[in-house]
């Protein structure tokens, strides 16, 4: 899911002074040093490559199989059908479904609290789809653990995956961005080093969206929350936590949508091959 | 060639410890939920196992104010006497009928199984026992959640009155409609289950499970099991047939 995408700058020193900064940073501001790292990825990337490809693919599916049952999303620790919701979502039948006898309020005032009962028979898979979720999601965290520690530990991140600080100025981003709405794209090498932008999504997927998910995903668990009420502190309520969750999936979806069509676009075959059996 | 017969005697005691120690296994193999070969529910296990490893036992649900109690929907079974819902028993649905009409002052609820004193509680007899108020976040699987107040008599209280066997591992509820449902005995002695009686400073209205229903705020809501009838306490791991969520592709343990 982080590496099989190969989207350089124009690399000509000669023509472009831009390109020439930025593959010298890649590099590590050594001629020849990006030659001797074309060797593709390393087999523990390319394993837990795909294992978090198809946990990231599983979760995605069962979790909008989940939202199907209830698609609606609040903020707090509170959201129901007799609540306002902070956004509908129109993915089921179960959107904007009528079927409640009339409310019984709970107490005296006006603005009580009420209770209804539902007589609409909801669209609701989740016997399934939870199950399968939570059994993605047992893959995702251990390899992504294993991804994120390893990658720490021998340089990958650092040396590949985290943008340098002087790549980061308004100039290389808007470069890298016009390159890309152009479709300047070089055919691939199979492996790093990694254009700005590509180094911003990877960094972002892998140290952002994934960890975030995951604890947004824990705060929603009854078990987890009363056992460390520092997740609801840090990632709010229950349905803070779904919408957080939700949005997060989106985010990844994109991703995972860009880096598949950057990956043809750049060449699958190559792409694909360097990402399964290595250069 | 006295060592063969001696390899073929040492073989056959392998196989004896083996075949021993298989039967002890699968004696312990029921002291968790079976996952029936299924993938989904290997996944279940692992999950309902590291809970137990990994999390502090005992830990108390998050307790809210009374200006945070929310509106609350009622779903599932909402009458246990209406025959067109789809847990409806017809034999218990008479009874329970028969029971709300005499505002439940004939309902017992029978404490059964691996018990010292398996005995029958009226209303007034759980109500003797020291209450325990709390107002906390019900869960929905579908996605919800609302905040309630609960009125009721802590499950443990209630168990230790019975004298619950050091054997004992399970208990199981049985309600009015064909929606048993079952936790493990660390859940069942968590100081904020309680058999609930009362709901937001009222007696427990029928669609959310009048007159007792059990609350368990550690895991999802519906382990809360509503209308209750029996419990039955357990040593093994029980599916509950048919009607258990486990035959019907769902979950057993959903602290999640």
């Amino acid at each position: 899911m982080v590496e099989g995408l190969m989207t350089r700058t124009p690399a000509d020193p000669d023509t472009n002074p831009v390109a020439a900064t930025a593959a010298g940073h890649a590099g590590a501001g050594q001629p020849g040093s990006r030659e001797l790292r074309h060797t593709g990825h390393t087999r523990w990337v390319r394993i837990c490559h795909w294992i978090m490809a198809a946990s990231a693919l599983t979760l995605a599916v069962s979790g909008f199989v989940i939202l199907m049952a209830h698609p609606r999303l609040y903020w707090g620790a509170v959201g129901n059908d007799l609540t306002p919701a902070l956004l509908e979502l129109p993915v089921s039948r179960n959107y904007h479904h009528g079927g409640w006898d009339p409310s019984i309020p709970f107490f005296a005032d006006a603005r009580s609290a009420v209770s209804a009962v539902r007589t609409y028979d909801i669209l609701n898979e989740n016997s399934w789809a939870r199950s399968l979720h939570f059994l993605a999601a047992w893959f995702l965290v251990v390899t992504a653990t294993v991804y994120i520690l390893s990658g720490i530990l021998t340089g990958h991140a650092r040396r590949d995956l985290v943008p340098r600080a002087r790549e980061l100025t308004p100039r290389l981003f808007w470069h890298d961005l016009v390159g890309h709405l152009r479709l300047q794209m070089q055919p691939t090498t199979g492996g790093p080093p990694y254009g700005l932008l590509q180094k911003c999504s990877y960094f972002g997927v892998v140290f952002v969206a994934l960890p975030l998910a995951i604890f947004t995903g824990l705060t929603m668990s009854p078990a987890i929350a009363a056992a460390y009420p520092v997740l609801r502190a840090v990632f709010g309520e229950t349905q803070s936590a779904r919408t957080i969750h939700f949005f997060v999936f989106a985010v990844v979806v994109l991703f995972i949508a860009v880096h598949v069509l950057m990956v043809f676009m750049t060449g699958f075959r190559r792409q694909f091959r360097a990402m399964t059996f290595g250069n | 060639m006295s060592e063969k017969p001696l390899i073929k005697s040492r073989r056959t005691f392998i196989t004896g410890l083996t075949s021993a120690g298989g039967l002890l296994l699968a004696g312990c193999s029921r002291t968790l939920p079976p996952t029936y070969g299924n993938v989904l529910r290997m996944g279940d296990l692992l999950t309902y196992k590291a809970h137990r490893l990994l999390l502090p036992a005992r830990s108390l649900a998050k307790e809210y104010t009374h200006s945070e109690i929310s509106s609350i929907l009622a779903i599932g079974t909402t009458d246990p006497a209406d025959p067109h819902q789809p847990a409806f028993n017809a034999t218990n649905g008479a009874t329970y009928d028969r029971l709300r009409s005499g505002g439940f002052s004939d309902w017992r609820l029978s404490i059964e199984g691996r018990v010292a004193r398996p005995g029958r509680y009226s209303l007034a007899d759980l109500k003797r026992f020291p209450a325990r108020t709390q107002i906390t976040k019900h869960t929905c699987e579908e996605g919800w959640s609302a905040i309630a107040e609960w009125t009721g008599v802590p499950l443990r209280r209630v168990l230790e009155a019975a004298g619950i066997l050091p054997s004992a591992r399970f208990v199981n509820f049985y309600p009015f409609d064909d929606a048993p449902d079952g936790i493990d005995m660390l859940d069942a002695l968590h100081p904020q289950t309680i058999l609930a009686y009362g709901m937001n400073g009222r007696d427990l209205p029928v669609p959310h499970g009048a007159p007792v229903r059990v609350r368990v705020e550690t895991q999802l809501g519906y382990k809360s099991v509503k209308y209750l009838q029996r419990i039955v306490v357990a040593d093994e791991f029980d599916d509950l047939g048919k009607f258990g969520n486990l035959q019907n592709g769902w979950s057993w343990y959903a602290g999640i």
